[in-house]
């Protein structure tokens, strides 16, 4: 079969740019790989991970990869469980890409286990008090939902079932994200997790991660069939994307606040806002200030209805997000658990001291892992099958009034 | 009548022999269960959740310089006894010096054994467990290397496994990959002599800062000295009731 039949339009077909684009991200999974087999003979001890900063930079990338993927399918839930037309046209895509981030984000999180060969017995021993264990439940159950979902989205004769299963993925992504935000608010002994807020911030962080990466993907896609995009599509995407940007702010804010709220609080504060050496610049300067602030700035511009402007606001976003999984993951564990309170304390064990991380490419390699498996997954199905958003122009008309 | 001379004689051996059951059973009771208790237990059996094996540190005997307790764990479990960032450490001398008064207080810091330990609660697979008797442990074929029993632990007590290991205790299996931690030398509970390797050291450098036994046992030093002494809690807070107790801080 002649693989044009496959292809949206014969603009799309372009199979030498299909092959060269899979050899880029085959080419990136061969460095994660490679680093995968290297410390899996070696061990974690080339990593710059030790038994204070114990999860690094390969989770940095899995952590914002799970939470985007759930993000990402709230584009195709505004279309199947609010009835938005012009959302449902962009639901496929949306499904997609959750499912190609969360297996992205997955991967990482088993190249870097410490026994990746046992994957089989995390499969089959669950300790169902562990809100890990939990989340292993809820991520194949993700597959499972999306899959079911893309199938009803994209199967006419099960068009009407994208309805009630499109309500049953958007539930399960909102459990999906509450266990993923509680992974560190369930960590009761550190002063930087131990709030019920991750849960919603979570889930926050998930809708603004989420479109970004789905504007970011749409964009490319439309470059590269040379297909301008609407107007007023970009319009509505971009001012949702600045409701979840503000949002994301709001919930730091608050985290913070409360935190500085309780006496026990405010040296972890102080460590995390203002004295912790790099932590304090990755979370004003990355993720409140590149990662948000500059973002509102640039859609509210006068050049904001520019699809460049756009583009680079939601890139902002994606890389904002790094840094605050960064500030988050790293900086929370950083900063040195005490044992004591009001007692000054140190051992051989690095007690009392902050701790220090310096990431080796090793990790960097186990963590674009991920990305280049999302990029993979995409880049295999919208070739394959139709996931190109399709626009009908009066819908669009017709909600605008 | 020879029937009713017979009665009270029969009555009376009966009467005799009960009472000779009784005299000998008690007699001999206590040095049975006491060898029962003293024995390893059967390959098997299972752990007992009657006995509850606990520490009291006594943090005014523990004398600063000292870390007999520390060299005494790294050999018996096979540690390398190395201290960097990424080496295996399950006790450790903490020193801590109270912020107003300036009092310094030396004391071990291992595992503390909690009644309710959140790296049990937070491990995917299970292989963080407590056995019936108190002890929290790492079960080295389901743990699958995923740190978050390190993140949930409040006293950094855990440890992971960074490099291949070599020469280690036949009875002491660890492996690379692994998360590990302070087993209460359970290789020796198991034995019946009912000791750490820890407090034996700090017995033998004349210490006796440290003292093992059975929580449960009315009877066992350990419990009588819970019940004179004031005895406290590491992060009393998060209400783990550790089996580790300080006295003196």
């Amino acid at each position: 079969m002649p693989s044009q039949e496959f292809c949206l339009s014969p603009r799309e077909c372009k199979p030498g740019q299909f092959w060269s684009l899979l050899a880029v991200g085959g080419l990136v999974m061969l460095g994660t790989l490679a680093a995968f087999f290297y410390l899996e003979h070696h061990g974690h001890v080339m990593t710059g991970m030790n038994n204070q900063i114990v999860w690094g930079l390969p989770h940095v990338f899995a952590v914002f990869l799970i939470v985007a993927a759930s993000g990402v399918l709230n584009v195709a839930s505004i279309g199947s469980v609010f009835g938005k037309k012009m959302y449902k046209a962009r639901a496929p895509l949306s499904g997609l890409l959750a499912i190609a981030m969360l297996a992205g984000g997955l991967a990482v999180l088993v190249l870097d286990l410490g026994r990746p060969d046992r994957l089989i017995v995390a499969m089959t021993h669950y300790n169902f008090k562990s809100i890990f264990a939990l989340n292993m439940i809820f991520y194949n159950g993700f597959f499972a939902i999306v899959g079911l979902y893309l199938l009803t989205l994209m199967d006419r004769r099960l068009n009407h079932w994208s309805k009630p299963v499109g309500l049953l993925a958007f539930l399960w992504r909102l459990a999906l994200t509450t266990a993923t935000g509680s992974i560190f608010g369930f960590l009761v002994a550190r002063a930087g997790y131990n709030s019920a807020l991750y849960a919603p911030m979570f889930i926050i962080y998930s809708f603004a991660y989420g479109l970004a990466v789905f504007i970011l993907v749409q964009s490319v896609m439309y470059k590269w069939n040379n297909i301008q995009v609407d107007e007023r599509i970009l319009s509505r995407l971009k001012n949702l994307l600045a409701i979840f940007i503000a949002a994301c702010l709001y919930f730091t804010a608050v985290l913070h606040l409360t935190n500085m709220y309780f006496a026990k609080q405010w040296e972890f504060e102080r460590f995390i806002l203002l004295d912790g050496g790099i932590y304090p610049l990755l979370f004003w300067g990355g993720q409140v200030f590149l990662g948000g602030i500059l973002p509102l700035v640039m859609i509210f511009s006068r050049a904001g209805k520019s699809p460049a402007t756009v583009f680079f606001a939601a890139l902002l976003v994606v890389l904002g997000g790094h840094f605050q999984m960064y500030v988050t993951i790293i900086g929370g564990q950083a900063f040195p658990l005490d044992l004591f309170p009001g007692y000054a304390e140190s051992s051989s064990f690095f007690d009392g001291v902050v701790h220090g991380y310096t990431p080796t490419i090793w990790e960097f390699l186990l963590g674009i892992g991920g990305i280049a498996t999302a990029f993979l997954i995409t880049t295999a199905a919208v070739r394959v099958l139709k996931f190109m958003p399709q626009d009908d122009f009066k819908d669009i008309e017709l909600e605008a009034h | 009548m020879n029937e009713q001379n017979l009665k009270p004689d029969s009555s009376d051996r009966r009467a005799f022999l009960k009472a000779g059951a009784v005299a000998t059973g008690t007699a001999l009771a206590p040095g049975v269960l006491l060898f029962g208790v003293a024995q390893a237990r059967a390959p098997g059996e299972p752990a007992s959740d009657k006995v509850r094996w606990g520490m009291i540190i006594d943090t005014t005997k523990c004398a600063s310089g000292c870390s007999d307790c520390v060299t005494a764990c790294n050999t018996e479990n096979g540690l390398s006894g190395a201290t960097g960032p990424q080496d295996s450490q399950w006790i450790r001398k903490l020193n801590i010096r109270h912020l107003k008064s300036g009092v310094e207080t030396s004391l071990p810091m291992l595992c503390q054994h909690c009644e309710h330990p959140p790296c049990v609660d937070v491990c995917p697979t299970g292989a963080s467990m407590k056995r019936a008797d108190g002890i929290v442990l790492v079960d080295r074929h389901t743990c699958i290397g995923c740190r978050y029993c390190m993140m949930a632990c409040p006293y950094k007590a855990r440890s992971f496994v960074h490099e291949p290991l070599t020469d280690q205790n036949p009875e002491v299996p660890r492996g690379k990959g692994c998360v590990e931690s302070c087993t209460f030398c359970v290789q020796k509970v198991d034995r019946g002599e009912n000791t750490t390797a820890c407090v034996e050291a700090c017995n033998a450098a004349g210490h006796k800062a440290m003292l093992f036994g059975d929580l449960n046992d009315p009877q066992s030093e350990i419990a009588q000295t819970m019940k004179t002494y004031a005895t406290t809690e590491v992060r009393a807070d998060l209400r783990l009731n550790t089996g580790v107790r300080y006295q003196g801080i």
